[in-house]
């Protein structure tokens, strides 16, 4: 037991979370992602607890400008920016939470395979991935919505089955290079099963590079919804930010506010999860921490 | 009678500046190069040796290094004076360089061809064919068969050994009246370690051009060197000829890297070859003493030694040391 | 000779990616509900059985799946991609009108975000503390952020309204007369922006990617060699350096051609630019089947042959590539 713990870098006791948490904090762009991310949270959960109303109800002057009676102005239909930008913030969350849990599901699945079992298996699972990676994702997720109904799932799904590729090519790297370590074989010759090393001992090791590549993916994710609705190919009963920018985009030159604010929002959101992703980056790599 | 140096370092200190402060590298170093003279600079890793090449040819990495005291005079000149591009005129043509990672130190995207006449066409006025015919002639000089064809090949199409000479090839493509060759063997095999010095011996004769060998083999330098710098923890600690340093040597941590190199030739009364080492480990650079560095290490160290540096004194003709115990019987 | 043959290995590796493209495009097609007669019926609004039968029987459709797909891909290598519901001509043409738009803007801002992002990442790994380094590390982070649509509204409302340097829509102003270098700098007056808007999110990876690289190579042994043989700053870096920097980048440039042309779909309908990505655009609302399949087939040919280059162009680069 004593072997594996000198060997299996995982189960290193001078590596604690704590310590990666103290580098992440002591990273300012990173708390600043963070910030930002605490931000779009508390509005999804709250916001409208807090600043009530339907995004999809006329409430004032169609174009009103940002002031006093709205704070961010009024669309071209009298509909509240603000409110509407509350409310999306609950389903772009929703959304990039989802569309990466099944990015993540099918990447890694297919990464782990490939990985672990190399040769054929390996072999058709790369061509399989980059099939995909050949298809330009939004007209292949534009060619699905119009063969399917749009809904909510369908986009979520959508996104996944562009957006996996990345992550299973990163996963199966990182199972190539680990499952020929010291510890792997150790394991191995103690007669582990190959669905325990796979879990247990390599995924862990594997795990540094992919969380930040989650992350990441988190903000490919919410922009690529927030181009889907922008084009108006979204699920037509989600008020969310592209929904709000394509809605508006005729009345450009008329109202700047219904374009720029729900933008920012989608800007603002996106780079929180970078900026959080570079940090966990920077903390979970080794070789910066040597410095 | 005396002879000119080509080469003299008076004073060079050289520092780095790291997270705890800046840490000096090289301590007052003092070494002269004579025209056609192999000098050999020999130490443990992180002793300053190559931070001395590099010193050399301008080349220490700014930031975080920087050479912030001394004089580097060649043929009376002091080259830190030099602008950069003036420099430059130097590198490669004046003074070159052989690095010890054969494998690394060629580009691997170019061919060799280009990056040898490269070097002649940065500094002798030869269009592009003289400059192809010189590469070939440099490339046979290094004893690598059929240049012509070679020229055109890529680094990784050639093995460790002749790479190193192709580096030579470059390096001696402008008749430097230096050459600085850094562990140039250490990387390859030891059959091809004796190609290589003996390829570097002939052209050294042939071209009178002078040597500076940087190795921590001490065999090596009793092999090629005229003349010896022992170097520890960036001072110089002992200076001379290679047959008085062998013999004769004074400085306690010289007397430890010749007990380093094996005899192969078996004593009949004893079982096995005994492997000679010195005991303990470099010292780190930000945490020495007032005293002698290599104090801790030594056999012969007395309470002085943690105290104060030795100062160099003479104990032979060329002949120099700094120890306190020079001179003690041993 | 080996060359050649790693070449025709590649071609044949892509001409299947794209026979897959094709199966799939029918799989999909068969696995979505209804299928061309019932939307052709929709559109008519409604029709009898007999004529729904004899429909079914023109198109093919009565016959087994696997002689559908055989007939299907044996239409496509003749360079028959069906017609366009909406616009009642052959798919194919469509596309080719609208296809030089989109290789005209995918490819300037290819090449701008290349280039951009390669000096801009040279010019910070330089200098690790300079002012262009932070410049780099803001212009990363934003272009990665903003979506791609908001930025190319930005910069309408920056570019066309506030400051009307540019145009707004369209690649040529309407009724223009001129002579042939009038008229391209009328398309160029209309290109900086789009170009400019899909070149900024890959700009911001590739100036990012290249100052790594860059920092990379910048300490390698070779590149302490070439300045030991006395080079100048400048060609040591743009020469020795670089051609080793560039090589990450154009792997990635590479791997990220589909998103590029993807990008160009969302760009075209910002900017009205005449292209197959506002053609599908197009399509899309119009439930336009063959049209849409027939243009993602196109642009999956344009990546494989993207793919192609690329190949080619590391190969060149990099000698170490068998």
């Amino acid at each position: 037991m004593n072997n594996r713990q000198e060997l299996n870098p995982m189960v290193r006791p001078d590596r604690p979370v704590v310590e990666l948490w103290l580098m992440f904090f002591a990273n300012k762009a990173a708390v600043l992602g963070l910030v930002l991310w605490l931000l779009v949270v508390f509005t999804a959960v709250f916001g409208l607890t807090i600043y009530t109303g339907d995004p999809f109800e006329m409430v004032g002057a169609p174009m009103t400008p940002p002031g006093a009676e709205f704070l961010l102005g009024t669309d071209y239909l009298g509909r509240d920016v603000l409110t509407g930008i509350i409310h999306g913030a609950s389903i772009t969350l929703a959304i990039g939470f989802s569309a990466t849990i099944c990015t993540v599901i099918i990447g890694v699945v297919i990464g782990v395979l490939a990985g672990y079992y190399g040769r054929w298996v390996d072999n058709l699972l790369m061509r399989v991935t980059e099939f995909f990676q050949v298809l330009p994702p939004m007209l292949f997720v534009m060619v699905l919505i119009s063969l399917f109904t749009p809904s909510i799932y369908l986009i979520v799904l959508a996104i996944a089955v562009v957006s996996w590729t990345g992550m299973a090519r990163l996963t199966r790297a990182e199972f190539l290079k680990i499952k020929e370590l010291e510890y792997v074989t150790a394991e191995r010759a103690m007669g582990a099963r190959n669905a325990s090393i796979m879990a247990k001992v390599i995924l862990p090791n594997a795990l540094p590079p992919l969380i930040v590549a989650v992350a990441l993916n988190v903000g490919t994710a919410i922009l690529f919804e927030a181009a889907l609705s922008f084009l108006g190919l979204g699920d037509p009963n989600a008020y969310s930010w592209g929904y709000m920018i394509g809605s508006s985009r005729e009345y450009i030159w008329d109202s700047w506010w219904t374009i720029t604010f729900p933008g920012f929002a989608i800007f603002l959101t996106v780079l929180g999860v970078s900026l959080i992703g570079d940090g966990l980056n920077d903390a979970l790599n080794p070789k910066l921490r040597e410095l | 009678m005396k002879q000119e140096p080509l080469l003299q370092v008076n004073g060079l200190c050289v520092e780095f500046s790291t997270k705890n402060g800046s840490v000096r590298v090289l301590n007052q170093l003092d070494l002269h190069l004579l025209p056609g003279e192999a000098l050999g600079i020999v130490g443990e890793s992180g002793c300053g040796k190559s931070m001395t090449a590099l010193s050399i040819m301008r080349l220490v990495p700014t930031p975080p290094g920087e050479i912030s005291n001394g004089q580097i005079l060649l043929n009376g000149d002091d080259v830190l004076q030099l602008t950069e591009s003036q420099m430059e005129d130097i590198r490669g043509n004046e003074i070159s360089m052989i690095f010890q990672e054969p494998m690394t130190s060629l580009n691997p995207v170019f061919t060799i061809g280009s990056q040898v006449s490269e070097n002649i066409r940065r500094h002798q006025s030869a269009n592009t064919s003289q400059a192809k015919e010189k590469t070939i002639q440099m490339l046979e000089a290094v004893g690598i068969p059929a240049p012509e064809l070679r020229i055109d090949q890529y680094p990784h199409e050639l093995s460790g050994g002749m790479r190193q000479r192709v580096m030579i090839a470059m390096a001696l493509s402008c008749q430097p009246s230096v050459l600085i060759a850094d562990e140039p063997t250490t990387a390859l095999d030891v059959t091809i370690q004796a190609q290589i010095f003996e390829l570097l011996r002939k052209i050294q004769e042939e071209m009178a051009t002078s040597v500076i060998l940087i190795t921590h083999d001490m065999s090596v330098i009793a092999e090629f060197a005229d003349r010896v710098i022992v170097m520890y923890a960036g001072r110089k600690v002992e200076e001379g000829l290679v047959r008085d340093i062998i013999d004769n040597s004074c400085h306690p941590y010289t007397q430890g890297l010749i007990n380093c190199v094996p005899v192969l030739k078996r004593d009949p009364g004893l079982k096995r070859v005994e492997l000679n080492e010195i005991p303990g480990v470099v010292p780190n650079l930000a945490q020495l003493g007032p005293g002698c560095s290599f104090a801790p290490r030594c056999h012969k160290v007395v309470d002085r030694c943690y105290q104060e540096m030795p100062p160099e004194q003479q104990v032979g003709e060329n002949h120099y040391a700094s120890c306190w115990r020079v001179g003690d019987a041993a | 000779m080996k060359t050649i043959l790693t070449g025709l290995n590649r071609t044949i590796y892509s001409l299947v990616l794209l026979l897959a493209v094709i199966v799939l495009n029918f799989i999909l097609v068969h696995i979505a509900p209804g299928d061309a007669v019932t939307a052709m019926i929709g559109d008519m609004g409604g029709a009898t059985p007999e004529l729904i039968a004899k429909l079914r029987a023109d198109y093919g459709l009565d016959r087994s799946l696997f002689t559908q797909l055989y007939t299907h891909i044996w239409k496509m290598m003749h360079g028959d991609l069906g017609t366009s519901f909406t616009h009642r001509v052959p798919v194919r043409d469509l596309i080719l009108d609208h296809l030089p738009a989109t290789i005209l803007l995918v490819t300037t801002a290819f090449f701008l975000a290349i280039i951009i992002g390669t000096v801009l990442g040279i010019i910070a790994a330089q200098k690790p503390k300079s002012f262009v380094n932070h410049v780099v590390t803001v212009l990363s982070l934003s272009g990665f952020s903003a979506p791609i649509f908001w930025t190319g509204l930005m910069l309408l409302i920056a570019f066309a309204y506030l400051l009307p340097i540019f145009p707004a829509f369209g690649m040529s102003t309407p009724g223009f007369q001129g002579t042939t270098l009038e008229v391209m700098f009328d398309v160029l007056k209309h290109l900086v922006l789009p170009a400019v808007t899909l070149a900024s999110v890959y700009i911001a990876v590739y100036s990012r990617l290249a100052r790594a690289s860059m920092l990379d190579v910048l300490g390698s042994d070779y590149i302490r060699t070439a300045r030991s043989k006395g080079l100048s700053r400048r060609i040591v870096v743009y020469k020795h350096a670089l051609k080793n920097g560039i090589l990450p980048v154009v792997t990635m440039a590479g791997l990220q051609f589909s998103q590029l042309i993807a990008g160009a779909v969302v760009v075209e309908t910002v900017y009205g630019w005449p292209g197959i990505g506002q053609l599908a655009f197009n399509a899309i609302l119009r439930r336009d089947h063959p049209l849409l399949l027939g243009i993602l087939f196109f642009s999956t040919l344009m990546v494989v042959i993207a793919n192609l280059i690329t190949d080619f162009s590391y190969r060149i680069l990099d000698p170490r590539i068998k």
